[in-house]
């Protein structure tokens, strides 16, 4: 059995994993320095936060995996792996990450009077980064369970972490209890899996699978577990029923990393793992052959048509703008599926850029509803009436940007996000997805945009309060660090998309 | 700017809008001199454009080209030929004219004019955009200007206009997406042999995958393509936003809507449709010309029936368009020369009416027809620039509008003689709904009510003139127009009928 083949890990593997590293300490110190704030305003353990998530960018930035063998390096006793998938994915949660933790540090849900150990949020979440950096790296079943449940464990302490709210408490609870059942389902098809093939790293299984013996039924229902496990993670239909109501209750900075973060981990994990196990290697047509015989681009095709339209027709008739995004990014999962369905370098590429300009994207969205939280207390939309005329204009700008690019429109980065997922699935002649998420982009527009209507259109009631929001410079500073590159990517997005493809090149490579 | 006439063009009202984001909102006699200013630099640009043209070339002049993104082989390929030089003349002088026309807005000034400014810029760009992602993105990037345009200083139903217009555009352009990318799939470079954008490349039907040229993938492609199109123009039964943005939308971005974004459905067809899919739309053209006649006929029928008058030049519009469609379908020499013809005349007389309109709504802030009478005493300058306007709308002959809409006629009738004799009574019910009109609104008994409406002044005539004289100018003598598009235009025909 190979799991007596375990291989010790060696002290010259950290070198290649310097950012896990530095936010494994980061996260202690900030605890520790939560600890010694006790009661005031938390400023050691957020500058050791921000700190070690900078370094750790740096770091990441500096280490892009290029040097890395072909295949990637595999450390750690071959548990995970450093290549250019992960470098890719590592900037990504750091840049939320650190987004996060600075917009925090202006929310009044966080940093309100009512909590004590305001530092921990700091600490959890360089925690969730971490883990969600290890998600991507794994290239080992047990590695990617560990990892996933890192992530969990972190999401439900943020999730619940205004205690003493109802809402946000319940939010929690809510994750937890679905988090372990699909955790369970995900693991017995794991289980399913390592009893067809012997084995628990990625390319083993690969092995056994190309060289038969897997019966095409089982493996069907072992894929089929598996990918309900991780359709949680990332809120696919039919397993996305927490998705808006912990977006809802969660503090809205947590529901901003919590639609971004996780999601990508999600979509990180699925490419490695379904790309490792299923679509490389040396016999393309055995590859080929055996995606065909569990139906797989069908599946994934009707998850993410259902997943889309789902999220976009039920985010029509919300009023709460808040749980607007919640389905709105139930909706974009959807758009994601489709680079899924062929398991194509191009479609996987295309999911890359996407997450990237997603990230972009929602989390200005979401800044945007954190801001205005802290003055409004209120996230439905019938409150927003005139809010564009009662701040800087250039806020009101930056969300339509926002808005506009989550629609998919050009110039914005989304539109070239989804152009690029579009071409994937139309290169492979899967029309009727390609159309319905066309149709779906036009339903889009009218939930998104009427955010803009009753913030711009309609002036505020008469009586209703007009005074004008100032927001805080950090605030203005996030905010045009995701909005300016919202912009710009969707006219210059030649090197990102170079990127990508170098990425998923970097993983397909061994 | 001589090498990048038309990237100054496209541009420079961007630069414009930037520098007004950059003034505070108070300041807004200076926030419309800037406006004015750049508004101004295309115009002289495009006079420029106009004196250096070289008429008798079908090919593409004042080209620019460089590669953009490489890893898509997408490129900034900005070119015009004699299609496009009429439709950038005519967006230069409406949008430069409509910035006065503007002038009495009051309500967030700066907001409005940055958006004027930056639909200015994306019209320029879809008129010589040669690259296909180019195009759609200038196509695209109108969009949310004239939501806002019309969504923010338009009337009482703006906000519900102002959604449906961008949803219906937007269903029509998420179809041209999908065209756009079969096709950038499905050609390829003849040098690299790289998939691409360059719609050069795409006309040429050598370069097509064996798939592209399969009939029924062509034939829905065309479809594709077609509604887009269609929704721009907007073609039965895909007009229902416009009468309720005309109505809606404040004057000069009537005047913008009609003037000159409806032509983009046309110009689309002709631009991209016509030369990618010749076969098709000589597979289509019955259809086409059919759709011609009932846009002519319906459109007028359901002027004659509006009690408001810009929603009756709205549903005008409706009804003219049909014409350049009808003249399009003919697929000869007179019909096409016609056909855009009519989209530069229809241009000018159109904005003429809606700035006539604008005129009388912003005195007694109604349009309702019945509602006035006799106006003609009380202004009587006003009443005859209206009815120049009109008279120019019905076709009568010496005016502009009358010669595009005999040439379609010559084109149509030895191709379609059914459709085009029935198209012609739209001539009957065009002279009715504008007179019966005129009738109800300046002549007949004064109503007192309006007695105290002052005659229209210098600034609304200054927007006037110009369009006037263009109007009765080309009315006796087209050639200036004519003679910019007859090389291409028939070079196109040669193309598509072969």
């Amino acid at each position: 059995m190979e799991l007596l083949h375990v291989k010790i890990p060696s002290w010259a593997d950290l070198q290649w994993w310097l950012p896990e590293l530095v936010l494994c300490l980061t996260f202690l110190f900030a605890l520790i320095g939560d600890l010694l704030a006790r009661g005031r305003r938390p400023v050691v353990p957020f500058a050791i936060a921000v700190l070690g998530l900078a370094v750790a960018g740096v770091l990441a930035v500096v280490d892009t995996g290029a040097a890395a063998p072909a295949g990637g390096r595999a450390i750690m006793g071959d548990l995970v792996v450093v290549d250019g998938l992960a470098a890719f994915f590592r900037l990504l949660f750091l840049f939320a990450g650190l987004a996060t933790a600075l917009f925090a540090w202006t929310s009044e849900e966080i940093m309100g009077r009512r909590r004590e150990h305001k530092g921990e949020f700091y600490a959890l979440t360089v925690l969730m980064t971490l883990a969600m950096m290890v998600m991507a790296e794994a290239r080992d079943v047990l590695m990617l369970y560990l990892s996933m449940e890192g992530v969990g464990l972190a999401s439900y302490v943020m999730a619940g972490y205004m205690r003493t709210s109802l809402r946000s408490t319940e939010a929690s609870l809510k994750y937890v209890v679905f988090g372990a059942v699909s955790s369970a389902i995900m693991l017995y098809g794991l289980s399913l899996l390592y009893g067809m093939t012997g084995s628990l790293r990625f390319d083993g299984i690969r092995q056994a699978l190309l060289a038969g013996g897997a019966d095409p039924f089982g493996l069907l229902v072992a894929v089929v577990l598996i990918l309900a496990g991780m359709s949680y993670k990332i809120a696919a239909v039919p397993f996305h029923f927490w998705c808006p109501d912990v977006y809802e209750g969660a503090p809205t900075p947590v529901a901003a990393l919590f639609s971004v973060g996780p999601k990508a981990a999600g979509f990180a994990l699925m490419i490695r793992f379904f790309y490792s196990t299923l679509a490389v290697g040396a016999n393309p047509a055995a590859s080929v052959a055996l995606i065909d015989a569990i139906n797989w681009p069908l599946l994934v095709a009707v998850i993410s048509a259902v997943t889309m339209t789902f999220g976009n027709l039920v985010a029509l008739r919300q009023d709460n703008v808040k749980r607007m995004l919640a389905y709105s990014s139930i909706a974009h999962v959807g758009y994601l599926l489709m680079g899924f369905v062929l398991l194509s370098d191009d479609g996987l590429a295309a999911i890359l850029f996407y997450l990237l300009v997603y990230t972009l994207m929602n989390l200005g969205a979401f800044f945007f509803v954190v801001a205005v939280n802290n003055h409004l207390k209120s996230e439905e939309l019938a409150d927003y009436g005139g809010l564009f005329y009662r701040m800087h204009w250039t806020v009101g700008v930056m969300m339509v940007i926002f808005l506009g690019s989550l629609t998919g429109l050009p110039p914005f980065a989304g539109f070239v996000g989804k152009l690029y997922l579009f071409m994937a699935v139309m290169d492979r002649q899967w029309f009727w997805l390609v159309i319905l998420a066309a149709l779906n982009s036009v339903v889009s527009l009218y939930y998104y945009f009427r955010v803009a209507k009753v913030m711009i259109l309609s002036r505020p009631a008469a009586g209703a309060d007009a005074s004008p929001l100032r927001l805080h410079w950090l605030q203005y500073v996030v905010l045009a660090c995701l909005a300016v590159p919202t912009l710009a990517l969707g006219l210059f997005f030649g090197s990102f998309k170079d990127l990508a493809d170098a990425s998923i090149r970097a993983m397909a490579g061994g | 700017m001589g090498e990048h006439i038309l990237s100054w063009m496209t541009f420079f009202p961007v630069i414009g809008a930037a520098v007004i984001a950059f003034i505070p909102g108070g300041r807004k006699s200076v926030i419309k001199t800037v406006a004015a200013a750049a508004a101004a630099v295309p115009l002289i640009l495009a006079v420029q454009l106009y004196l250096q043209f070289d008429r008798g070339s079908s090919g593409l002049q004042f080209v620019e080209h460089h590669s953009w993104i490489k890893s898509f082989n997408i490129e900034y390929f900005m070119a015009v030929d004699g299609l496009s030089m009429p439709m950038m003349l005519l967006t230069a002088l409406l949008s430069f004219l409509c910035i006065f026309a503007s002038w009495n807005i009051e309500k967030a000034t700066k907001g409005y004019f940055a958006m004027f400014l930056i639909l200015e810029a994306g019209m320029f760009g879809v008129f010589c955009a040669l690259d296909f992602f180019l195009f759609y993105v200038f196509w695209e990037v109108m969009l949310l200007p004239m939501y806002f345009l019309i969504g923010i200083w338009g009337g009482p139903r703006r906000e519900y206009a102002a959604i449906k217009f961008f949803l219906y555009t937007l269903a029509g352009s998420v179809l041209m997406l999908l065209a756009m990318i079969a096709f950038y799939l499905n050609t390829s470079d003849p040098v690299t042999g790289g998939h691409t954008f360059n719609m050069v490349h795409m006309f040429d039907q050598n370069n097509h995958s064996p798939w592209l040229q399969v009939t029924n993938v062509r034939h829905l492609l065309w479809m594709a393509l077609f509604i887009g199109f269609a929704i721009k123009v907007p073609v039965f039964p895909f007009h229902t936003w416009l009468p309720d943005a005309h109505v809606e939308a404040p004057t000069a971005v009537s005047v913008i809507l009609a003037g000159v974004l409806l032509k983009m459905g046309t110009y689309g067809l002709l631009r991209i449709s016509y030369p990618m899919l010749p076969d098709q739309a000589m597979w289509f053209r019955y259809a086409l010309a059919t759709l011609g006649a009932i846009n002519i006929l319906y459109g007028a029928y359901c002027a004659m029936a509006q009690k408001d008058m810009k929603k009756l030049v709205a549903y005008s519009s409706v009804s003219h368009m049909g014409y350049v469609l009808l003249g399009m379908a003919a697929m000869n020499s007179a019909g096409m020369n016609g056909a855009v013809l009519q989209m530069f005349n229809h241009g000018t007389i159109t904005a003429m009416m809606f700035l006539c309109v604008g005129v009388v709504y912003d005195r007694a802030h109604t349009r309702e027809i019945n509602g006035f009478g006799g106006l003609g005493l009380q202004m009587p300058r006003y009443f005859s620039f209206f009815s120049f306007a009109l008279f120019a709308a019905l076709g009568l002959p010496g005016l502009s509008g009358f010669v595009s809409e005999a040439m379609i006629f010559m084109g149509a009738f030895p191709a379609f003689r059914t459709i085009t004799i029935i198209s012609a009574l739209g001539i009957i019910i065009g002279a009715a709904y504008v007179l019966w009109m005129l009738q109800r609104v300046f002549l007949g008994p004064k109503n007192d009510k309006w007695d105290n409406l002052p005659d229209i002044n210098a600034r609304e005539m200054l927007t006037l003139v110009p369009i006037g004289i263009l109007v009765l100018l080309l009315g006796v003598y087209p050639m200036p127009v004519l003679d910019l598009m007859k090389v291409t235009l028939n070079n196109l025909v040669k193309v598509v009928a072969g």
